[in-house]
């Protein structure tokens, strides 16, 4: 279980952005959380991702208190949380071809060349695999967020929290990549945390396990 | 009404010289502009090399490029003498190649000092914020503050009249920009999101800045390192101007260009013209391969350029 208790957080100098948030995220099932644009929905990603530290409040994965974030916790709980953007474009590094961004996960573990893992990704996220070795700004958007969930996946994160990841897409690739992400549920009882302000997306992902904000 | 609102706001107020500025990067990216580009490049590699190639090799076949000759003061350029003689007689064709072997070779040295420690200390601040950021950035403001000259006279005094001690003076005051160009690099990049995909896919401080921050920013600290090459050449001619630098029986386009001055007001433009000239070549060559090289790493171009 992933879960923030009474979570105060937000930027440098400002009001706070989240005021004493509640979330839990259970493995093997899919949690939404719906709410309008600048609720904080995104901030609560970034702490739960263990990326941001709140200004108060506790973070627990699986029973263990996280303490401070980013490079101080530790790596495998790092890699236990996978995050995807909204946007895939400024989430991949410009200089890469879209396997060295897929790969970095497992490259980050010191695995050297991660071929067939890589392969199997793009497989599984429906990414062709001879896009593999174009730059970002050579694919869409939509080729581009399949290999931002690819990556999200690789380290075979025990949640995956999922902020506004189809925000951008149209709907065929929405339901493509929500059914790659129910089937990580299925097959590897990854729990989910799915963000968007379509409460209706949610509904039809998560079913009647939307939070609304 | 609030739908056109976000609209406006997404789009932002019109920008007429975008339009501009992107027909003249397509034209680049055209098929013509490629082969302009590389023809660019060929170009200047080929006048480099030429250049290095003479400065290497003229002055070890031909006379010492010392040897004065009264009876031949400030002749014009000739045959026997390409580039004309300086006022004491010297060929100035063999002298000025002599002259800049040694202010390349003092130039390129100082200016991977200069290049390295920046880089480096410019990188870790900017990486590591906080006491360490603070720290460095008051012993970069420190460097700044005194007269890049003047510290180099401190420094070329305490080891006068040798090359190192030149090289030195101009690599250790130079740094302190180059800090700062590639710290400010550094902070606008750790924050964007692909870093933090990187950190949640369990990347150290170490593997960001070696796979994403430093090679965003080689083509600026590229950049800040050609343009040192012509500045590091005028602070060796300063301080040799000043008699502090490198010893005057010793050919440098410094040494040379401050003896030519007089030669100018008795009519013998060549002394300084044709000196002058092979820094010129020299620094346009260099700009044009770092001008090339940038352009190759700025990734929407990558694929389209190849070396």
């Amino acid at each position: 279980m992933l879960s923030a208790r009474g979570v105060v957080a937000g930027y440098a100098r400002g009001r706070a952005v989240l005021d004493g948030v509640d979330v839990t995220v259970p493995r093997g099932a899919v949690r939404g959380l719906a709410g309008p644009s600048g609720c904080g929905k995104s901030t609560l990603a970034r702490v739960l991702a263990l990326l941001q530290r709140p200004w108060s409040g506790t973070v627990e994965l699986d029973g263990r208190e996280i303490r401070g974030a980013r490079y101080s916790v530790p790596r495998e709980s790092r890699t236990s949380v996978g995050i995807v953007f909204q946007q895939p474009r400024p989430a991949v590094d410009p200089r890469m071809t879209l396997r060295e961004i897929v790969s970095e996960p497992l490259r980050v573990r010191g695995a050297r060349q991660p071929r067939a893992r890589v392969d199997e990704l793009a497989e599984t996220t429906g990414l062709d695999a001879e896009l593999l070795g174009r730059m970002p700004h050579e694919v869409s958007d939509g080729q581009l967020q399949r290999a931002c969930l690819a990556r999200a996946m690789a380290p075979r994160p025990r949640y995956l929290i999922c902020d506004e990841m189809t925000g951008m897409l149209d709907a065929s690739t929405t339901a493509a990549l929500v059914r790659v992400v129910t089937g990580r549920v299925a097959e590897e009882g990854t729990g989910v945390l799915a963000i968007s302000h379509d409460e209706s997306l949610l509904r039809a992902w998560a079913g009647d396990d939307v939070i609304r904000w | 009404m609030v739908e056109l609102e976000s609209d406006s706001a997404t789009a932002g107020p019109p920008r007429p010289w975008r339009s501009a500025a992107r027909a003249r990067a397509g034209a680049v990216r055209g098929a013509a502009g490629a082969v302009r580009a590389r023809l660019r490049l060929v170009t200047a590699v080929t006048a480099l090399g030429a250049l290095v190639l003479a400065a290497l090799s003229v002055p070890a076949l031909s006379a010492a490029p010392g040897t004065v000759d009264y009876q031949a003061i400030r002749l014009p350029p000739s045959p026997a003498h390409p580039f004309g003689t300086d006022t004491s007689g010297r060929d100035l064709f063999v002298r000025s190649l002599a002259g800049l072997r040694v202010s390349l070779l003092v130039a390129a040295v100082s200016t991977v000092v200069s290049t390295v420690l920046g880089t480096a200390v410019g990188a870790l601040s900017g990486a590591s914020g906080g006491w360490v950021d603070r720290l460095l950035m008051r012993v970069v403001d420190a460097v700044n503050a005194v007269p890049h000259l003047l510290l180099g006279i401190v420094i070329v005094a305490l080891y006068r009249g040798t090359v190192l001690a030149v090289v030195l003076s101009i690599g250790l005051t130079h740094w302190a920009t180059v800090a700062r160009v590639v710290r400010s690099e550094v902070l606008g990049l750790r924050d964007r999101p692909y870093v933090d995909a990187a950190v949640s896919a369990g990347a150290g401080r170490w593997w960001v800045l070696r796979n994403h921050l430093l090679p965003a920013i080689v083509p600026q600290a590229a950049l800040s390192a050609v343009l040192l090459v012509p500045h590091a050449v005028f602070h060796e001619t300063a301080l040799s101007f000043l008699g502090l630098g490198l010893p005057p029986h010793l050919a440098s386009i410094g040494n040379i260009l401050s003896d030519g001055r007089e030669g100018v007001l008795l009519g013998a433009w060549w002394i300084v013209a044709f000196p002058a000239g092979l820094l010129v070549a020299t620094t346009l060559s260099v700009s044009g391969i770092a001008a090339a090289w940038r352009d190759r790493t700025i990734p929407t171009r990558r694929s389209e350029l190849t070396l």
